[in-house]
């Protein structure tokens, strides 16, 4: 098979280029295991980031034959092609072959304040939560932060500003759990076209999460928590 | 030069745990070698454990029951005081867990739901679903940024940098900016985590190469029980993906191919959920039968739970055989095997976690102070990364308190990086040599051969000589990339040195110990000796090489009994 690979070293290359590796991969090979292969095999010189293989760390997301996913979750023999496209994430600077710099992705992470507030002190015998009342926060713990969504999303492409799916169901987790006590102003910093507003729902976010988080619910429902709690504020009570 | 008061080497469960744990007036900062929410604490599934009498068959539940049955579980070779602190702190810890934010599972009654798990005499493993570490390992780092930790992230520590008997330094690559980095520090905790993948078949992420324990091994610093290797019983066939214990723990059935819950001849009352080293080996005797399927696994049976459970409990197992097996749990059985899993031993330290080097701490699964003597019970490790990552955290800010003299070592410190960034180039300058990674590949094929689930002395021995050969084989490691930005290669490179300590300890510790205990089972003694061993074991590195001591366990208020489950 052919593994046709974008290279790409900033502070040498002037632009990326692709790269061409024959390799056999053995039944059952992820492309993670390939990649691997191909690295201690061929050439160490390739870069990319791994940890867990098991789809739970959010390290290897890629691109591959033109579809955003996590590499140690795709196995070669379902794509049904003698050649497997790899290319970094699109929609964020590379930093060396197919790694790249996920700093914008962090920091609208950070902006969102994603730790949960609960007011005062721990209980001494603990918080009592029903589990229906967890059912919510339950859809978008699964979230493992790997940025597929984020850099699929067509505003965060053309808005460097935008929070983004996996910031904004990260706040929407918090936001319905009973546990949370957070004020309507962290909601209200989300109101805007960098936030919920900005929102195409065109549904990318859903399509590539190779966890079914489901971002662009998160999204839905910050924007009605957002009017409904606009509209209490204004006539006392939700509409 | 970058100063810190605390380093914290290690941004899982344990160097989280010590972050937060740690002084607020202290100058804190954390150095991972992937960004902290990619290592693999995040991989942990079934639970930690808890004494919280939740369950309604475990309301006389008790930290003391807790403690015993880590003891036994331990085969005795826990420190008894050391595990009773571990399993007082679980209480109060779940609670603030929760309070951080934690999705714990819940009880109708809106506690914190428990599961039954191996070798717990209660069900007492609080959960959240199948993805208890994911979250854990969320939380802690949600707190962490909630509380502003600097962190250094994918930058990997290569060197302890020691002056008069004192921690120094530390040297880190930094794999975004290609550079070797000194750092100051008065005290440092390691929280670095398992060596998993210094053998073949492990359910541990590829990261997991375990250099930290190797250099602090190379920094004189001892290391104890490192013989002690849990082989957990259940990884998915291929790709060894953990199968979380919990899949027992909610009733799954262990079948072999002749269509028979085998455990009954192992463990006739606990069966499925006979602690870990009992039920790797009798999967692994199984197999050795001839009863497994084609002759290499065994049947993981959740059908019977149904699909509702299936999908409520075990979310995530059902994700990996679809899409790690093809298959679905809720119609087929799971093929699984026996895989390196966790390391009991690890670096000396106290129940302070201080080891012997002043301003060394460490904590985690890098660690062994020892709470799991010679087997852990599934459960236990998140537990152990957060409640000893939270007493390093204290110990530290403690010592950092207590005024410790400043250690002069700028000098040393940055010469250490050049040293080392000067030893890659002259590597990468050779003309030709070993490809690290085939080296890598190399000791994982001889660990999983000679230090596997049976032992014996000719095997361990060849072992021995077989790591020789590839000692010396390193001396002509060769870098075919170059020494420049996030180089694997470099990484590798540097982290291989430290797992030939750590694979020469195991097989010398394994060799030495003539009994079996726990996880350690030696063919050849194949019975446990309390008169004789009933000590850890101490390997401490010299310029002639290793030196073992051992040293005797405190009495405690449990005696040794036979393990019957």
């Amino acid at each position: 098979m052919t593994f046709k690979i974008l290279r790409f070293e900033p502070h040498r290359d002037e632009h990326p280029h692709f790269q061409f590796y024959r390799h056999e991969p053995k039944p059952h090979d992820s492309v993670l295991e390939a990649l691997k292969d191909i690295r201690d095999q061929q050439d160490p010189s390739l870069a990319f980031r791994y940890s867990c293989r098991e789809a739970v760390c959010g390290s290897c997301s890629l691109v591959i034959n033109g579809r955003i996913a996590l590499a140690c979750r795709t196995q070669v023999s379902d794509l049904g092609s003698d050649e497997v496209v790899v290319e970094p994430l699109p929609n964020l600077e590379i930093q060396k072959d197919l790694i790249v710099d996920l700093k914008p992705f962090w920091e609208a992470y950070r902006r969102i304040e994603p730790f949960l507030q609960a007011p005062g002190e721990t209980p001494e015998k603990g918080h009592r939560v029903e589990e229906k009342d967890l059912e919510r926060v339950f859809q978008y713990i699964t979230c493992i932060l790997c940025a597929c969504c984020y850099s699929a999303c067509p505003v965060a492409t053309r808005d460097g500003r935008y929070a983004g799916p996996a910031a904004l169901a990260k706040l929407y987790r918090f936001s319905v759990d009973p546990r949370d006590g957070r004020p309507f102003s962290a909601l209200e910093r989300v109101d805007g076209p960098d936030g919920v507003w900005g929102c195409d729902t065109v549904f990318r976010c859903n399509d590539v999460c190779p966890k079914d988080v489901r971002p662009a619910d998160g999204i839905e429902g910050l924007r009605r928590k957002i009017i409904a709690g606009k509209a209490k504020r204004i006539f006392g009570r939700k509409p | 030069m970058i100063r810190h008061d605390l380093l914290i080497v290690g941004g899982g469960l344990a160097g989280l745990s010590a972050a937060l744990s740690a002084d607020p007036r202290l100058d804190v900062a954390v150095i991972s070698k992937v960004h902290p929410i990619r290592s693999h604490s995040v991989a942990a599934q079934g639970g930690i454990n808890a004494a919280l009498a939740n369950h309604p068959q475990g309301a006389d539940d008790s930290c003391d029951r807790h403690a015993f049955d880590t003891i036994k579980g331990s085969d005795y070779l826990a420190d008894q005081d050391a595990a009773a602190l571990l399993c007082s702190r679980a209480i109060p810890t779940m609670y603030d867990l929760d309070h951080w934010g934690v999705p714990f599972s819940r009880f109708p009654e809106g506690t914190i739901a428990q599961r039954p798990f191996g070798g717990a005499g209660y069900p007492r493993t609080c959960y959240a679903a199948d993805r208890t570490g994911q979250v854990l390992l969320h939380t802690l780092y949600e707190q962490a940024v909630r509380r502003n930790i600097v962190f250094y992230e994918e930058w990997l520590v290569t060197d302890i940098i020691v002056r008069d008997r004192k921690l120094a330094g530390l040297v880190a690559y930094d794999l975004a900016g290609g550079e070797l980095i000194p750092l100051r520090a008065k005290a440092v905790i390691f929280a670095t985590g398992g060596y998993g993948r210094v053998y073949q078949k492990s359910t541990n992420a590829y990261i997991n190469l375990g250099s930290g324990i190797g250099m602090a091994y190379k920094a004189g610093i001892p290391l104890k029980d490192m013989e002690f290797v849990q082989f957990h019983p259940t990884s998915l066939l291929g790709k060894n993906i953990l199968i979380t214990e919990a899949a027992r723990g909610e009733g799954g059935y262990l079948v072999n191919a002749k269509g028979r819950r085998f455990m009954e001849d192992y463990a006739s009352k606990a069966m499925e959920l006979a602690p870990r080293d009992i039920v790797a080996r009798s999967i692994q005797t199984e197999i050795d039968k001839g009863n497994g399927f084609e002759g290499q696994y065994v049947h993981l049976d959740l059908r019977h739970l149904g699909r509702e459970k299936i999908l409520k409990r075990l979310p995530g197992i059902r994700d990996i055989c679809l899409h790690f097996a093809g298959l679905d749990p809720i119609d087929r059985p799971i093929p699984i095997l026996p895989a390196q899993h966790y390391s009991m031993g690890g670096i000396d330290v106290d129940a302070t976690c201080a080891s012997p080097l002043e301003g060394f701490f460490a904590a985690g699964e890098c660690a062994c102070v020892s709470v799991h003597g010679a087997n852990r019970l599934g459960g236990n490790s998140l537990l152990e990364a957060i409640v000893f990552g939270q007493i390093a955290g204290e110990s530290a800010s403690a010592y950092l308190r207590s005024g410790p003299a400043e250690v002069a070592g700028d000098r040393e410190t940055a010469e250490a990086a050049r040293s080392l960034m000067s030893r890659m180039r002259a590597i990468h300058e050779r003309e030709a040599g070993e490809n690290v990674f085939q080296l890598l590949n190399r000791l994982k094929r001889l660990m999983s051969d000679t230090a596997g689930i049976f032992r014996d002395a000719p095997t361990l021995s060849r072992g021995l000589e077989e790591l020789a050969e590839l000692r010396e084989a390193y001396r002509r490691v060769f870098i075919y990339g170059n020494c420049g930005r996030y180089c694997q290669e470099m990484v590798v490179l540097v982290e291989f040195e430290h797992m030939l300590e750590i694979a020469e300890v195991i097989l010398l510790g394994a060799l030495r110990r003539e009994e079996t205990r726990g996880s350690h089972f030696r063919t050849d003694f194949p019975k446990r000796d309390d008169a004789a061993w009933l000590k850890h074991t101490i390997i401490t590195r010299s310029e002639k090489g290793p030196v073992i001591t051992y040293r005797d366990l405190k009495a405690g208020p449990y005696a040794p009994q036979e393990r019957i489950y």
